[in-house]
């Protein structure tokens, strides 16, 4: 959806770039955890149900951490659940990736494989950033995307290689989201600002191994990566599909409805 | 699907069953923990994993196909286990645990 807030491209970077790039971080995983955490109750077997949210509560530790440490660096105050239930959606920095809906298992699976395979290649790479803080938790969430990434990969497998119906799924899910990897390694003047301050994170050499991961595991699995089609962006500058709003308007409304009620 | 390492399916699941046995720390024996349901080997200790040792339970699994557990019956009950209370010899009750032994 395009709002009348909609940022053009950065050249510059903004007051606080390292708050903006944490941000960035952060809200994958929040966006994505929420996304993980509708399957509670309906996943496809008890175990898969459980592992589903594990997987989901890991994110979601994840990014109150990391939205705590974009609080302290704004210096307004702002807690993590601040960042989380008191932003609009045009405030959200996640990849569109993360915020497509969970469709059905295949979906939730090749949106889960895209990202994770993504993931532990960033925060490999972030946890030896010189910033104590975010390096810390960037190895910390690492042993845990480690996981997800064998167990969105085995699924892969067991999709692409499993029956006609499951493999024209995955397929199909995979030829869906396609578009929306392509941000994962657009990089802004943000990046380049924070690179200066010693995060660099090299965004060429991650793409090159996600692909190798990527091209692997759909061999692997029989399914064919589609070929190169124009890409989706606009998530990192606030600039989300429809289905952001939505999710968004689910997960803020008891903090909204009941601002700083506890329990 | 069906070979040595994957057990047949179960009646109550369309996928196969599974034994858990968890070890909570090294040295220590693996314990049984559970059951889960699994495809094939790997998905059993994923599955494992998620149910029986995401709060630190555990440092080591192991899964064995439910159906190649082979089990006493409870007919079984008084020749297998009766204890014998009657023979004192059978039972090391003479042997003085020396000081500071853990784990007997």
């Amino acid at each position: 959806m395009t709002t009348p807030h909609v940022a053009a491209p950065r050249q510059t970077p903004p007051a606080n770039p390292l708050f903006e790039y944490v941000l960035r971080i952060a809200d994958d995983r929040l966006v994505l955890g929420h996304r993980l955490s509708e399957w509670c109750g309906h996943g496809p077997i008890l175990e898969e149900d459980i592992a589903l949210s594990n997987i989901a509560l890991d994110f979601i530790g994840q990014a109150s951490a990391m939205l705590a440490l974009a609080g302290q660096i704004e210096g307004q105050g702002r807690t993590e659940d601040t960042l989380a239930y008191f932003r609009d959606e045009h405030e959200f920095r996640n990849a569109l990736l993360v915020e497509q809906p969970n469709g059905d298992f295949a979906v939730t699976i090749v949106r889960q494989f895209l990202f994770d395979a993504w993931s532990v290649l960033v925060l490999d790479a972030l946890q030896g950033v010189k910033h104590p803080q975010l390096a810390a938790l960037a190895a910390k969430s690492l042993k845990e995307d480690r996981y997800h990434l064998r167990h969105s990969s085995e699924w892969m497998l067991r999709l692409g290689d499993g029956t006609a119906e499951s493999h024209a799924r995955a397929q199909r899910a995979l030829d869906d989201l396609w578009r929306f990897t392509g941000e994962l390694f657009e990089t802004d003047a943000i990046d380049a600002a924070v690179a200066a301050d010693g995060i660099a994170v090299d965004h060429a050499s991650i793409r090159a191994r996600w692909q190798e991961i990527v091209a692997d595991v759909a061999r692997r699995a029989t399914l064919t990566l589609p070929g190169d089609a124009p890409m989706a962006t606009g998530g990192r500058r606030g600039r989300h599909s429809e289905h952001l709003g939505h999710m968004l308007a689910e997960m803020q409304i008891v903090a909204r409805s009941h601002p700083g009620a506890s329990w | 699907m069906a070979n040595e390492s994957t057990p047949p399916v179960t009646a109550d699941s369309q996928w196969p069953l599974w034994e858990v046995f968890t070890q909570s720390k090294q040295g220590a024996p693996h314990e049984h923990a559970g059951s889960v349901h699994a495809a094939d080997a790997e998905q059993a200790l994923q599955n494992a994993r998620d149910v029986y040792a995401r709060r630190g339970e555990a440092t080591s699994l192991w899964i064995v196909p439910t159906s190649a557990i082979v089990a006493s019956t409870p007919g079984d009950a008084g020749p297998f286990f009766d204890p014998g209370n009657d023979k004192a010899y059978r039972h090391p009750q003479f042997y003085k645990v020396p000081r500071g032994v853990r784990g007997l």
